[in-house]
């Protein structure tokens, strides 16, 4: 196993949006900039596969202008350990280890969809909505399949759109969220200019497919994968046909580097000032890891921290307003699709919480704490590290998640080793 | 016409676009179990961005590969849970 070694100003680890941002105000400052992040290709989620044919006008404006700067992009690279306060390690693609030396650290991890267990959840083909989106986007063929889109949030919408375009029935779209909600939400828009032109361009796209306000999946089911679903809206139960359910409850940050790191987080996001800046020093975060914002929020706290890295801060305060707008609408986002307390009803005792170590609802409710429950039931210990079941058991259970250890992703042995190795040599 | 790379899911060939990652090529060979859970549950893909490690398979002999994060090519060799 070889050890690389990559030394810069700053560091940035995520290449979605935010990170980009970060990467290219900094650099076009001059600063040395690395890029690491888990994928084969920059772009994120919602640039996934952009990178080599930009379909939206935003990447396209983005990816040319990380062309026109000097940084280096590590792909496929997963950094699973601090190693000094200014030092992270990775597990790259041809499991080497990587040293990364930084002045400065940008935390742009992103978020991943919250999932809810019901009965038939873990059947093959029920997936989050961005999961099955990025499967299509990651060639999987989806002309004229049946699907179901549940769950909540504005993702459900541009999932619901892409799959469309791409050949899939959609049968209906289920969101939670009252209509009541989403009336208000559809007011507030007002005064967002470009997010009420993107509302009307997705009506457009999805004419004729029913979305359901105050509607949820409250069973799928199927023998050796998902059949049919069985949805509630009003108190009526009715059952649909389809080949994937995609569902996915709106998104949380990727909290766990922060985490690792010692930044503070408060309400589930990592805190940071004015300039993006965490509570660790050299540390700063930007887009959905410090609260769901969408692309446009992301984009400014990206190019905000990335300003701030390379120490211009009269730059970064031009783009102060443009974030508080952008973060007027995703307080406004969050309020609509926040989550009905009837969706903590779903799970029966004998519904699977934790998929990793197959963890039933039944065996979690006898504790009172995630440590209590990890403890007695491993729920949480698997390889995905309570990613998954995590925002599960606070919104089922209000627990929250407990101290982050190293190493954050399961890695090879040799990787493990290499830190030990390493260690030995600080000591020295 | 893209361009296509071959491989082979449980012994049966797939074409897939270049650029496809393997969880799709496993779909798309009509293998819907990527992996049995700790108590023997057909699993399959749930976030498709490396996060939940359903999708893990076994490639050209290296098990445990999130098959969502793994980059088809030409002749490999994908083997799901039986």
């Amino acid at each position: 196993m070889d050890r690389v070694r990559r030394e810069c100003d700053v560091l940035v680890v995520g290449a979605g949006p935010a990170g980009l941002a970060a990467a290219y105000r900094a650099a076009k400052a001059g600063r040395r900039v690395v890029v690491i992040d888990d994928n084969p290709d920059a772009g994120g989620q919602i640039w996934r596969g952009e990178q080599r044919e930009p379909r939206s006008p935003e990447a396209q404006v983005w990816f040319e202008r990380l062309r026109s700067v000097d940084l280096q992009l590590i792909s496929g690279a997963r950094v699973f350990q601090q190693s000094g306060p200014r030092m992270l390690l990775a597990e790259t693609s041809d499991g080497n280890v990587c040293e990364l030396i930084f002045e400065s650290l940008v935390l742009a991890t992103g978020a991943r969809e919250r999932f809810l267990p019901f009965p038939g959840w873990t059947l093959p083909n029920v997936m989050g909505a961005g999961g099955l989106q990025a499967l299509l986007k990651n060639g999987l063929p989806i002309d004229g399949k049946k699907i179901v889109i549940a769950g909540s949030g504005p993702l459900l919408l541009a999932v619901a759109g892409y799959l469309r375009w791409h050949g899939a029935e959609v049968l209906l779209i289920a969101e939670q969220a009252t209509s009541m909600r989403l009336a208000r939400f559809g007011v507030g828009l007002v005064g967002h200019g470009g997010k009420t032109s993107q509302v009307f361009a997705l009506r457009r796209e999805l004419k004729g497919v029913r979305y359901l306000t105050d509607c949820w999946v409250v069973a799928a089911n199927g023998e050796q994968k998902l059949e049919r679903v069985t949805l509630q809206r009003a108190g009526k139960r009715w059952t649909v046909s389809c080949d994937y359910l995609a569902c996915g409850f709106h998104l949380v940050p990727n909290l766990e580097l922060a985490e690792l790191l010692g930044c503070e987080i408060a309400d589930g996001a990592v805190r940071v000032d004015e300039f993006q800046k965490t509570s660790v020093k050299h540390v700063y975060a930007a887009g959905e890891a410090t609260g769901i914002g969408g692309l446009e929020l992301s984009l400014v706290e990206g190019e905000i921290a990335g300003f701030a890295t390379a120490g211009v801060q009269e730059e970064a305060r031009r783009l102060f307003p443009e974030r508080a707008k952008q973060r007027r609408f995703a307080d406004l986002l969050n309020r609509t699709f926040a989550l009905r307390d009837e969706l903590k009803t779903l799970a029966t005792p004998e519904t699977i919480v934790c998929r990793c170590e197959d963890v039933v609802f039944d065996r979690l409710r006898a504790h009172d704490s995630w440590r209590a429950a990890k403890l007695q039931t491993r729920c949480g210990m698997g390889p995905c590290q309570g990613r998954i079941c995590g925002s599960a058991v606070e919104f089922l259970f209000g627990w929250k998640s407990e101290s982050v250890r190293p190493p954050i992703l399961p890695v090879r042995v040799g990787s493990l080793l290499a830190t030990s190795r390493h260690k030995n040599h600080e000591d020295l | 016409m893209p361009e296509t790379i071959s491989l082979i899911v449980n012994g049966v060939q797939v074409r897939m676009p270049v650029g496809s990652m393997v969880s799709a090529a496993v779909l798309t060979a009509g293998q819907t179990l990527f992996r049995r859970s700790v108590t023997g549950e057909p699993r399959g893909p749930l976030c498709g961005m490396g996060i939940c490690f359903e999708c893990r398979v076994t490639i050209d002999g290296e098990a445990h590969c999130r098959s969502c994060q793994t980059l088809c090519h030409d002749g490999m060799d994908v083997r799901t849970d039986g």
